[in-house]
């Protein structure tokens, strides 16, 4: 168990990370985990905004509620990818989607699991199946706020009745 | 029929003639006495039955020896619900209600004998027993024939008729499969959905039942049990408010047959939904309960073989119940199984199980009550409750509870057990329940209710 809760992931579980809401935004995500009910509402600014590839992820901040696994990635996360460009951002959520979709058997490269950075501490996750949607709670919710931002849907999302 | 091989007869015993009796079966239990109270399963008793489960013998995470508290999601089996399967399988397996065989022959009396079994365990005829799948199915079918009745022109019979402006009322302890189907047919028929709320101790507040069931209430479902707070609901009370008004009631019994005496006859409900898995037995196989009249005024949900009496190119007569709701090949083999699961638990006595269960669930509760930070979701005395207990842990999310106790070896259910408007009018999303069965002891509980009390300190949510 102490593969799973590194105490990286408790200390950004008891402290998190960019969490709280931004007032303005370029695009927002609401994520649920329909096994747990566990939320992550993100928001994305990008600069310039609604560009193309060349744009750069300003800021990510995020609210939501969940178990240590989901509400600690996101966090983590938030740290690891602000400032860096878009094309960017999508390469480092591959590699920890790979990362999470290993089966614990883990990248088996260095330079991958540079790229992580302390999201490397998620590894154990990948031997517990049932948390792997967890950990990647938060990243659905980057993904969907950014591919919002870059088509300029600056539309509140959608938070279905029941969720606060 | 020139057939010169002995015994004839031979085949047809087989299903209860298999030897891998399950020892639990072989003790001779005191039998209790007509209105007394019944005497609960003995500890001694226990340790004889956990023999019956090997997989209580298991090692789980770091070599741990498993303690299964997840009963109230899926009860395990004894062994002798597998032998009778591969008995059956080994000896008398053939198609059901079709061929002149002798292996159709007695694989239809062995379905249909499971059929009697079934029947008899709940108090009812074995054709007011329908099988399907499960508790899930069992509801849907009722609420896909109310709607093809709905759908059609108004007839005078035992079920309603639901029309746009009746009302469907439910109670907020449901689990999902006795809320969603009722969503749908209220959609379908343009009925209004109402329901019953829970109080903050976990039961239903009955207080407002005179104004909620209204003279066009036409269906109350319910659930007998919560799977969440472990409430017993008080059948009687809805059945008679039903009654004044000439409604339905469709009673979900999943939670309650595996864990005391259920007699569908004299709960006086119309129908009923109950799994085999809950109670010792496969999966794949469960029963709607319908009452002779009820099950007479419904139409067939699936049609196609098997169901059917005289079918044209255009057109087919359909079978009296309960066939008439079997279409197409049935879990055959698990009917035998489920039906040997129901000896099991008709032998122990189930009077016997609901004792014992009430002794380990006060000892559970009085646990939980000494731990700081723990609020027990419903009941927290053992009374008209069974041993299904879940807990908000403050400070600490239940996948990470479920985790902690999985790595101790303790099974125990995290989430919202598909019952998502349970936990919101508990103020909570999701929760740790730990759920008894026959097979568990007392040493397991402790186990469960130690864990539980360093989980808050692991996580830093205390001291």
């Amino acid at each position: 168990m102490e593969s799973l809760y590194r105490e990286l992931i408790l200390d950004h579980y008891r402290h998190p990370h960019a969490k709280g809401l931004a007032e303005s935004f370029d695009g927002e995500s609401f994520q649920v985990n329909p096994m747990c009910g566990d939320q992550v509402r993100l928001r994305v600014t990008v600069t310039p905004a609604s560009s193309a590839d060349d744009a750069t992820l300003a800021d990510v901040t995020w609210d939501g509620g969940g178990c240590s696994i989901s509400q600690a990635s996101t966090s983590v996360m938030s740290d690891l990818v602000r400032g860096l460009d878009l094309a960017h951002v999508e390469e480092v959520a591959g590699v920890f989607a790979r990362l999470m979709h290993s089966r614990g058997l883990g990248l088996g490269n260095d330079a991958d699991e540079d790229v992580l950075g302390d999201a490397i501490a998620f590894e154990g996750v990948a031997q517990y199946p049932a948390r792997v949607k967890c950990a990647l709670l938060g990243w659905m919710a980057l993904k969907d706020a950014l591919a919002k931002a870059v088509a300029g849907d600056r539309s509140p999302a959608r938070i279905p009745e029941g969720f606060a | 029929m020139t057939d010169s091989s002995p015994a004839p007869e031979e085949g047809a015993s087989c299903v209860t003639s298999f030897t891998w009796e399950c020892r639990g079966m072989t003790d001779s239990s005191p039998a209790s006495e007509e209105d007394a109270p019944a005497e609960p399963i003995t500890a001694r008793e226990v340790d004889r039955i956990r023999r019956d489960f090997p997989i209580l013998e298991r090692r789980v995470r770091s070599g741990r020896r498993l303690v299964y508290l997840d009963t109230a999601a899926t009860a395990q089996r004894p062994v002798c619900v597998s032998a009778a399967m591969t008995s059956f399988s080994s000896a008398s397996y053939g198609a059901v209600h079709r061929g002149a065989h002798r292996l159709a022959e007695e694989a239809t009396d062995a379905f249909e004998e499971a059929r009697t079994r079934v029947a008899r365990f709940f108090g009812v005829a074995g054709d007011e027993i329908v099988f399907t799948s499960g508790t899930t199915a069992a509801l849907n079918l009722v609420a896909f024939a109310l709607a093809e009745i709905a759908a059609g022109p108004a007839t005078g019979s035992a079920v309603p008729v639901i029309r746009p402006g009746d009302r469907i009322l439910l109670t907020e302890a449901e689990h999902h499969a006795n809320l969603v189907p009722w969503q749908r047919l209220a959609r379908r028929t343009g009925a209004d959905l109402a329901w019953i709320r829970l109080g903050p101790d976990g039961r239903l507040g009955l207080d407002d039942l005179d104004t909620l069931v209204t003279p066009r209430t036409r269906v109350i479902a319910f659930t007998h049990a919560s799977n969440v707070t472990g409430a017993i609901t008080d059948v009687a009370r809805l059945v008679a408010a039903a009654r004044a008004v000439g409604a339905m009631t469709v009673l979900d019994a999943a939670q309650s047959a595996p864990h005391l005496p259920v007699d569908f006859r004299a709960l006086g409900v119309d129908v009923a939904a109950v799994s085999a898995h809950k109670m010792l037995g496969p999966t794949g196989i469960g029963a709607l309960y319908g009452r002779a009249e009820i099950l007479d005024a419904l139409p067939p949900v699936a049609t196609g073989g098997s169901m059917v009496e005289i079918v044209t190119m255009t057109e087919a007569t359909f079978q009296p119940p309960p066939a008439r709701f079997e279409a197409g090949t049935q879990a055959v083999t698990e009917a035998v199984g489920w039906a040997a699961a129901l000896d099991y638990l008709s032998h122990l006595g189930m009077d016997r199980v609901a004792a014992r269960e009430a002794t380990l669930t006060a000892r559970l509760l009085a646990g939980v009550a000494g731990l700081d930070g723990v609020r027990v979701l419903g009941p927290d005395r053992a009374v008209a409750r069974t041993g299904a207990v879940a807990v908000e842990i403050a400070g600490v999310h239940p996948h990470d509870a479920g985790q902690y106790l999985d790595d101790l070896g303790i099974a125990v259910r995290v989430g919202h057990h598909c019952a998502q408007p349970v936990h919101r009018a508990l103020g909570v999303t999701a929760s740790t329940r730990a759920s008894l069965g026959v097979y568990t002891t007392e040493a397991e509980v402790d186990a469960f209710v130690e864990a539980l009390g360093e989980v808050r300190a692991y996580f830093g949510a205390a001291r």
